[in-house]
């Protein structure tokens, strides 16, 4: 083997040569046996180490779990994908839903305000007429299918005028009557599962309010001040607690 | 053109891009780790352990420098300072006794007999000699990739290389010496 090309027979078998240093060493070794052999003895031995070199392979349940880990975040952005129209329709159905509740409730007030009015302008808009309310209260014993408590009157404005039987989707409650200063106001007191609560406000002019406690559902209502309507309803919550 | 504004975008092509360009190399990583850590379970920890570190810092890898370089250059520093990896740089010398003998071991390398004989003798190589000729024989990196990966100037690539081939050939010589009768008779049985 013959110096300065023994350097150069590595880098040579590597291809990292110069392509005038490789065509030079190229000529070499056809005339020079030395260099000729110590080529090939490197290239058998760099053949056998790529062979030899290439045996571990990843098992495929590790090349996935490794992969899941580096991918990008494609199942959380399609979930969101998904989620937007879901969460649109979802919302669609919330107002839908919502907007029903609320006609639903509208459409109480306004067939309770009516029910208010027409009993005011029948000729006997009670049956038992009594501003005692022990009086008014037994009545009702026996004809409706549950019981309340009547606030007491005393030192204030309001006069209980007296009762009547109310029918309301089909279902029977009390209808009380009550008056302050001339004015007339509606109290009706029906069970919970047949009067949602309506809401406080106004309802065709008139004043409103309504709440439910003990399974019953209150409304009341009346061309009142507001400030009167809520009174009245205060008192009837406090003789509900008792 | 494509205008990516948002970071989300952003993060999401870099992440895909990254993927794109890892996972090519995921087998020959292996393979490299293996050689390393010489032990599956280790070797699988720095294989997924690379692909973490790489991903997190792939905003730092600079375009059109050498990607594979850099995946072997994360993967090597993470064998290094591994215990496993501690360990063989601090008790395994480049020393290998000189061969016994004139014998050339490499046209009976070429036998597939041979070959697990080959692999004991890379697996006894020092650290340094094992992995430059897996960058260079197995990997088939060029001189300027293997300075990337092993952080070193080319002429050191050189010299190195030349050394742990010649350590190699050594350790060869060996093992052929050493196992001469038991070969010779396995492959007579076999033929």
């Amino acid at each position: 083997m013959s110096d300065p090309w023994s350097v150069k027979l590595e880098p040579y078998l590597d291809g990292e040569l110069s392509p005038e240093d490789m065509r030079d060493l190229d000529s070499h070794l056809r005339t020079c046996p030395a260099c000729a052999a110590e080529v090939l003895r490197h290239l058998q031995m760099k053949r056998a180490v790529r062979a030899a070199g290439r045996q571990f392979s990843p098992s495929p349940e590790f090349k996935r779990r490794v992969q899941q880990q580096i991918a990008p975040r494609r199942p959380a952005a399609a979930a969101w994908r998904w989620a937007v129209p879901v969460l649109a329709v979802l919302l669609i159905a919330l107002s839908i839903y919502l907007g029903r509740q609320r006609s639903q409730a509208q459409h109480a007030s306004s067939e309770l305000a009516d029910l208010h009015v027409t009993t005011l302008a029948s000729t006997t808009p009670v049956d038992v007429v009594s501003s005692d309310r022990h009086t008014v209260k037994p009545w009702f014993q026996g004809k409706i299918p549950f019981t309340f408590n009547l606030p007491e009157l005393q030192n204030t404005e309001f006069t209980l005028l007296g009762g009547r039987i109310a029918y309301f989707n089909q279902a029977s409650g009390a209808h009380l009557i009550y008056q302050v200063r001339k004015h007339e106001i509606s109290v009706f007191i029906f069970p919970e599962r047949d009067l949602n609560a309506l809401g406080t406000g106004k309802t065709l002019s008139f004043n409103s309010a309504s709440w439910s406690e003990g399974g019953l559902s209150y409304f009341v209502i009346g061309d009142a001040a507001s400030d009167d309507i809520q009174k009245l309803a205060a008192l009837l919550q406090n003789a509900a607690k008792n | 053109m494509l205008v990516y504004s948002t970071g989300v975008v952003n993060d999401r092509l870099t992440a895909a891009t990254f993927e794109e360009l890892a996972l090519p190399l995921f087998d020959q990583l292996y393979n490299f780790a293996h050689w390393l850590a010489r032990d599956r379970a280790e070797a699988e920890d720095l294989v997924q352990e690379t692909y973490v570190k790489a991903l997190r810092g792939f905003a730092s890898f600079q375009p059109g420098t050498n990607f594979r370089a850099w995946m072997y250059r994360i993967l090597r520093n993470t064998f290094l300072t591994s215990r496993t990896g501690l360990k063989q740089t601090v008790t395994l010398g480049e020393d290998v006794p000189e061969p016994a003998s004139e014998q050339t071991p490499e046209s009976i390398l070429l036998g597939h007999a041979e070959q697990e004989l080959l692999q004991a003798a890379m697996e006894d190589l020092p650290l340094p000699s094992r992995e430059i000729i897996l960058l260079a024989d197995v990997e088939e990196m060029s001189y300027q990739e293997m300075a990337e990966t092993l952080g070193v100037p080319i002429g050191t690539v050189m010299s190195r290389l030349s050394r742990a081939r010649r350590t190699l050939r050594d350790l060869v010589r060996r093992k052929l010496e050493h196992h001469e009768r038991p070969l010779v008779g396995k492959t007579r049985t076999v033929s």
